[in-house]
């Protein structure tokens, strides 16, 4: 299993970051090998519409599971449209997250996370 | 036909004010017949000191992607092409964000199986009549929630009355964004509404900055002139803005104004001021 975790600098040891659309990386790790892998976010500078141009970059990288913080309207639209899972969570290094994410701990997020940002 | 537009980067100038009391000016004393277009289409209100009968309206819609299934091979080409990021292909199935859309019609042109067809959506409306002082007003509105004013004010502006006016007076949004460029896009000449405020002289730059992009001839208005002017009068001098006309900070006006009368109607000797303003500007293009 892929998972993705939106990160602020790409490290896996430091704080994750809780938004998802415009976060500045997300680090990929799989599960059976434990490597993982940081890739810069290409919608970060967009000027709209960064939530399903993240979901349609993370499918396409064959990401199973997402963790972040929120989820905007049109981000979770097009997570219901793909295969990807999103998880919420609030603070921990992506490290701490994946091993939340195992033990069961995470939540899954039923709805877009408050309104959109670019309104 | 001369076309006179009417700005400011600060809302609440007195743009409006200006306008209809311009319009009504013209209209009644040098007898030239009005069309004043009201472009602040996320607050058009013109109409409360026109009072026009509006017997003409029309909608405005944008088209809309609307994409096949069956027809579609998920290729991703309208993606790829989608300058706004309003369709992503999710499972080889294109997913269309409606409210991204600029209705630019890339995805229709550039999709190999011909699966896109664009479908139109309401997004505001247009109106036009007869108001106050034999002055054609035309507006457009945006509905509630739509995010883009420019296509509105693009169409407003395409939807002539049959007889050609002496005159257009275009009421621009404030701001400075696209659709004040929309608003002022081949106007004559621009007048800048402006007030002896850092506020005023801060977004007077930004609006002013517009209309040298546009390469439009502009003046100023001061409005609520009353106290320390010495910013914005140096800021004109600067960069040869002529000062057209100062209306000072009087409580009479404002509570004419808080009745729905027109500065001319408060105070009929500012119809004079215009006159003389409006003579100023026809002298200015002519030299220029």
């Amino acid at each position: 299993m892929k998972i993705a975790i939106s990160s602020p600098d790409g490290k896996a040891d430091s704080e994750f970051s809780g938004r998802f659309g415009r976060c500045e990386y997300f680090i990929l790790m799989q599960t059976d090998t434990d490597e993982w892998e940081k890739v810069k976010n290409p919608a970060r500078g967009s000027r709209g519409g960064s939530g399903p141009q993240v979901v349609q970059f993370l499918a396409n990288q064959g990401v199973d599971v997402i963790i972040s913080g929120r989820y905007g309207p049109n981000a979770y639209t097009a997570l219901q449209a793909s295969a990807v899972e999103p998880y919420l969570a609030q603070s921990g290094t992506p490290l701490d997250l994946l091993g939340a994410f195992r033990e069961g701990k995470l939540r899954k997020a039923a709805g877009p996370s408050g309104p959109g940002h670019h309104r | 036909m001369m076309r006179i537009a009417i700005a400011s980067g600060k809302g609440g100038t007195g743009k409006t004010t200006i306008a209809a009391s311009l319009a009504q000016t013209l209209s009644r004393e040098k007898s030239l017949s009005v069309l004043v277009s009201d472009c602040d289409v996320e607050g058009p209100n013109l109409h409360l000191y026109l009072q026009p009968d509006f017997k003409d309206t029309k909608p405005v819609f944008q088209m809309i992607p609307e994409v096949d299934n069956e027809t579609c091979t998920g290729c991703g080409i309208c993606a790829d092409v989608c300058q706004f990021n309003a369709i992503v292909v999710l499972n080889d199935k294109p997913l269309v964000f409606p409210e991204l859309c600029h209705g630019c019609g890339s995805c229709t042109l550039t999709c190999p199986e011909a699966a896109i067809r664009e479908v139109p959506v309401k997004i505001g409306m247009l109106m036009r009549g007869p108001g106050k002082s034999q002055i054609n007003l035309r507006q457009g509105t945006l509905d509630i929630g739509e995010p883009q004013a420019v296509p509105i004010i693009s169409a407003l502006k395409k939807w002539y009355f049959p007889e050609i006016p002496d005159l257009e007076i275009i009421d621009s949004p404030p701001g400075a964004s696209c659709p004040v460029v929309e608003a002022l896009r081949g106007a004559d000449y621009v007048l800048l509404v402006t007030e002896p405020t850092p506020f005023g002289l801060h977004d007077l730059k930004q609006a002013y900055q517009v209309t040298e992009e546009l390469g439009l001839h502009a003046g100023v208005i001061i409005n609520r002139a009353s106290f320390d002017e010495k910013g914005v009068r140096e800021f004109c001098l600067n960069h040869d803005l002529p000062i057209l006309l100062q209306i000072p900070l009087d409580q009479q006006i404002g509570e004419g104004i808080a009745r729905g009368k027109t500065l001319v109607e408060i105070f009929p000797e500012y119809e004079e001021e215009f006159i003389d303003m409006y003579e100023d500007i026809k002298k200015r293009l002519l030299e220029c």
